[in-house]
């Protein structure tokens, strides 16, 4: 069920601004590929736009195509609806629904996707996506509590809950660690190494360990320069990223002369 | 008018949680940030970096960030005035209770029938009969219809400006709305007599005919003056201030709510249904509830437009019937009041309408706070 993911000679803009500029890079299905770079060089942006949620933002517009298993999800003909209904995403901020229990959370998606659905199955998605996001244990017995409830690391791994309840072809994650305290940052790594086993998944990090730790693939994103749109400098092996990188700047980078 | 009230109610609101946030968390602030009189932050640096002037603050001992007893003129000054307009609001409403009851008391003890369920007014006499079930049912009836009626134009409106309205046409439309609370309220009254209430016997009739069975909609008088008539202008009156506070809330939905939605796939409704609506339920509901206490109170569009039933009428619910509410009872009244318990059986009456007022403003203080663990 997982999908490999294509993007092609893409130009992202807000309204008139570059913000990033021909991006080309290809992610196999079943594989976790980590988003590195120093703040404010489009990494976030880039992935906005694999499950077009860029265009939420007023003016924000893409040129190019990102392909998903070779169907171009920005043609002429594609609801964007329905590409974040196959594409799961994970923000930075844990965002569970603040009025909803913890099980409304997880079924959310599911109900907006397939209607009517029996409680018998719905209650099977939610035993099913909350032991998938290794929160069962810790929920089972208040499932009827307000998801705002949780602590910061229960609430992150419940939006991953509600993410993969409705079984998506990808799961994206923007800094899903960055608001958590260590333990609840060992505790999504962990999950991470077991959805990809069913997911293509596609992480932005901040922290060069976590994506050395988690991820096979590695993409560097920079600024082409002062002033300049946001490029990929180099996707590669994250062993080869953090040991020997074809380019200079990726260097720089990752030995910490700067950004 | 109502809407700064509604913005200084607000702000008091918010003054007092800071207020009390602030007094509860400043003490232990102090205490675990200045155990001994030494800032930690620059006793730690110096552990770690030999700054000069950073040795010389952590040096010194004696407390660089002043000591935990330390009070400013100017945050004290601040605090007197805050309390000083909390207190004066607290003050100035008991002073209006006790006016309304000292005046109201004497009349209401030589009443010779039942206060709250009597029909009759006849109070020029030599003795008082007053009762006020009709004027509360007809104040009340015609108030809820009235918010009935606006509360979902007033979300629609609010919705469309939020969340669909190109930016372009979002500000005028929010500007015509704002511009209905501009038009005084006698305006409205000559407007809804005059103009409004005779158009609307098609659909009197039209009610008439398929729900009359109903008590509520049976026609009772051919009079445009009828409840309908006036509840219709007074959700026009409650309009704006309902879709200013819901065109609020809605506005501040937070921004990982709504992507929250976007990302699962949401359409824009479901989107709305999802992260919008529910967060601006409880400002919607003390919306509704402000615009029901304006339409309770509302006197004199209501006065002009409500044609009074002739004494000794029998009862009758129906929207499609005359009526008197509290205030344009007292409103048509007020040149009579030479006597102290006739216009006491009035101030009775105000007394009632101030403490309905009331109950209907702490009703929404409670549907707000109760589900208070879910936002």
């Amino acid at each position: 069920m997982a999908k490999r993911i294509e993007a092609k000679n893409l130009n992202i803009y807000y309204s008139k601004f570059l913000a990033v500029s021909e991006v080309n890079f290809t992610i196999a299905p079943r594989s976790v590929t980590a988003f590195i770079g120093p703040s404010g060089c489009g990494k976030s942006t880039v992935l906005r736009t694999i499950n077009r949620m860029h265009e939420v933002i007023a003016g924000a517009h893409v040129q190019g195509d990102v392909l998903l298993d070779g169907e171009n999800i920005y043609g002429s003909a594609v609801d964007p609806v329905d590409v974040r209904r196959t594409i799961g995403m994970v923000f930075q901020r844990p965002n569970p629904f603040p009025t909803m229990s913890i099980y409304d959370n997880v079924v959310a998606g599911l109900k907006l996707q397939s209607g009517r659905i029996k409680k018998v199955e719905l209650d099977d998605t939610v035993e099913k996506s909350l032991r998938g996001a290794n929160l069962w244990e810790e929920v089972k017995d208040r499932l009827g509590k307000p998801g705002a409830g949780l602590s910061g690391g229960q609430q992150q791994r419940l939006c991953i809950a509600r993410a993969i309840a409705v079984e998506p072809q990808v799961l994206l994650m923007d800094e899903p660690c960055s608001a958590l305290d260590p333990i609840s940052t060992l505790a999504i790594e962990d999950l991470i190494q077991s959805l990809k086993e069913k997911y293509t998944i596609v992480i932005v990090t901040h922290n060069m360990q976590q994506a050395a730790r988690v991820s096979e693939r590695t993409a560097f994103f920079n600024l082409a320069g002062v002033g300049k749109p946001g490029q990929l400098v180099e996707i590669d092996d994250t062993q080869k990223i953090f040991s020997n990188p074809s380019e200079q700047r990726t260097e720089d980078y990752i030995s910490g002369r700067f950004g | 008018m109502t809407d700064q009230e509604s913005r200084d109610r607000e702000h008091a609101r918010a003054r007092a949680e800071r207020e009390a946030t602030h007094g509860s968390d400043t003490p232990d602030d102090y205490a675990n940030a200045d155990p001994n009189g030494v800032g930690p932050i620059p006793s730690s640096s110096a552990l770690t970096t030999p700054d000069p002037a950073d040795a010389t603050i952590s040096g010194s001992g004696v407390g660089a960030f002043g000591g935990r007893g330390k009070v400013r003129i100017g945050d004290k000054v601040f605090r007197y005035l805050t309390a000083g307009a909390g207190m004066f609001v607290c003050i100035l409403i008991t002073l209006v209770a006790v006016f309304l009851l000292a005046k109201a008391i004497p009349s209401i003890a030589n009443d010779k029938v039942n206060f709250f369920t009597s029909r009759t007014w006849l109070v020029s006499g030599s003795t008082l009969q007053f009762g006020i079930v009709d004027l509360l049912w007809t104040t009340v009836l015609s108030s809820v219809f009235a918010m009935l009626l606006a509360v979902p134009v007033a979300i629609g409106i609010a919705l469309f400006i939020t969340q669909y309205a190109p930016r372009q046409l979002a500000r005028p439309v929010a500007f015509v709305v704002d511009l209905l609370a501009a038009i005084p309220s006698i305006v409205y009254g000559v407007f809804g007599i005059t103009v409004f209430a005779p158009k609307l016997h098609g659909i009197i009739d039209f009610l008439n005919r398929y729900l009359g069975w109903i008590p509520l909609f049976k026609k009772q008088i051919s009079d445009p003056g009828t409840v309908f008539a006036g509840g219709i202008i007074l959700a026009i009156m409650i309009l704006p201030i309902i879709t200013a506070i819901a065109r609020e809330v809605f506005e501040r939905t937070p921004r990982e709510n709504v992507e929250a939605a976007w990302a699962l796939g949401a359409t824009r409704w479901e989107m709305v249904r999802l992260s919008v609506l529910p967060y601006g339920k409880p400002g919607v509901i003390s919306g509704a509830m402000l615009g029901l206490g304006r339409a309770l109170g509302e006197t004199i569009a209501i006065t002009l437009i409500l044609v009074a039933p002739p004494s000794g009428a029998p009862f009758s619910p129906s929207l499609f019937y005359g009526g008197e509410t509290f205030a344009s009872k007292i409103a048509n009244a007020a040149a009579e009041f030479n006597n102290p318990t006739q216009t006491g059986a009035y101030i009775a009456a105000g007394l009632v309408l101030f403490v309905l007022t009331f109950a209907v403003n702490a009703a929404a203080r409670i549907v707000v706070n109760r589900r208070r663990e879910f936002s």
